[in-house]
């Protein structure tokens, strides 16, 4: 299992279409992955449950993955959610 | 466990407040209520200070029959040990020798309108939801018949459109996708959809759809009660599968084991159906009404004829 902490930079936070955008490439990997917001978890496959979190501007949240490709599946979606600028 | 704190209930039960505002902040931790009837005939040795303590009339008219001497010790007794708040009832007023040991010990003192029992009623109600221990389940859940039936399976294997058929039959959706489980009571789980995406639905090449505004509001509801669980999972040449409905697979979350059935997923199977036939079946069982029993017992009927022993 690998996981790392990641703060939400950009002003809409993880609104409808960055969720989307993060869902579709958590997609591509074959782990198990999931998005934590303080007490509450969100399978990042499932666009309802990461909008769901609610997660804004500033707001902490850990990606977490489990299986063959978990490394490289927190590294891009770390990456991705760091790069959202809008 | 949930971070629940006094000023929640103030505002959701709609309590006065007489004095401590500023304290509201502090922690409720256990969801029993206790009148301290005995303490303030001054037996402290079992007082439950970690409570909310309620003042009924007995209680407060218990008060008056004491000197202020003792009224003072006794409120002392009561509030140092620092419950998170105390509450009159029946728009009963704190004593003076009340309000002065809460202001001390910096523990809110607070009233309602209610009679004793009714305010204690929907304490614990409360206190039972609001600290129960919660997960968010990736799965949907609906009400059929009144039985509330928890869908999971992998993403993608047809959980949604399930439900869309289902809703489309008549039966209610209460959450999509993800499920909020809490453990109100000791053999209880009640599932809810997260504030921000109820009465939603996502399907796969349509968006999310309202399905509250496309089927009308009785084709949801807020919360149900967990009775069964029906796993999907894709079908396997070769697997084994339950063909009598006499094995049983547990679900548990939170010490609470609930039935799982297995249904494996492939073309051609109307997954609505054999949902909706699952969930009269197990309210055909639980009123002892069970196909493969009365087939057993058919058996045996038959079998003994050929040969009498």
């Amino acid at each position: 299992m690998v996981e790392r902490e990641v703060t939400v930079q950009n002003k809409t936070g993880l609104h409808a279409r960055p969720a989307a955008m993060f869902v579709q490439k958590a997609g591509k990997f074959a782990s198990t992955i999931t998005v934590i917001k303080e007490e509450r978890e969100a399978n990042a496959k499932s666009i309802m449950s990461v909008m769901a979190l609610g997660a804004g501007q500033g707001s902490k949240v850990v990606i977490r993955a489990e299986g063959s490709d978990e490394q490289q599946a927190v590294d891009t979606l770390v990456e991705l959610v760091e790069s959202f600028s809008e | 466990m949930s971070k629940a704190v006094v000023g929640d209930f103030v505002t959701e039960l709609d309590l006065e407040v007489f004095c401590c505002q500023q304290h509201l902040d502090r922690p409720l931790t256990t969801a029993d209520v206790y009148r301290p009837g005995m303490e303030l005939a001054g037996y402290l040795a079992h007082y439950p200070a970690g409570r909310v303590q309620v003042m009924g009339q007995t209680e407060w008219d218990f008060c008056g029959t004491l000197s202020p001497e003792v009224q003072s010790e006794r409120a002392k007794q009561l509030l140092d040990p620092g419950p998170p708040c105390i509450i009159f009832s029946r728009g009963l007023k704190p004593p003076r020798q009340m309000i002065e040991a809460a202001q001390a010990a910096s523990v809110p003192l607070l009233g309602s309108p209610l009679p004793t029992t009714q305010l204690i009623s929907r304490l614990s109600h409360w206190l039972d939801n609001r600290l129960a221990p919660r997960k968010t389940i990736h799965g949907v859940l609906m009400d059929l018949f009144g039985v509330g039936i928890l869908i999971t399976g992998e993403s993608g294997i047809g959980k949604s459109e399930t439900a869309l058929e289902l809703v489309k039959r008549g039966h209610r959706l209460v959450a999509d996708d993800a499920v909020e489980i809490r453990r109100p009571a000791e053999d209880i789980l009640v599932g809810e959809a997260p504030e921000l995406i109820r009465n939603m639905m996502e399907l796969r090449g349509v968006g999310i759809i309202d399905v509250a505004a496309l089927y009308g509001a009785a084709a949801v509801r807020p919360d149900k009660r967990v009775e069964l669980v029906i796993n999907f999972k894709q079908w396997e040449e070769g697997a084994d599968y339950d063909r009598l409905g006499l094995e049983h697979h547990n679900f548990e979350l939170f010490d609470v084991t609930l039935q799982r059935l297995e249904i494996p997923v492939a073309p051609g199977r109307n997954l609505a159906t054999i949902v909706e036939t699952a969930a009269v079946n197990y309210r055909a069982k639980a009123a002892d009404i069970c196909g493969a029993s009365e087939v057993c017992r058919r058996l045996d009927v038959v079998m003994n004829k050929g040969n009498p022993d």
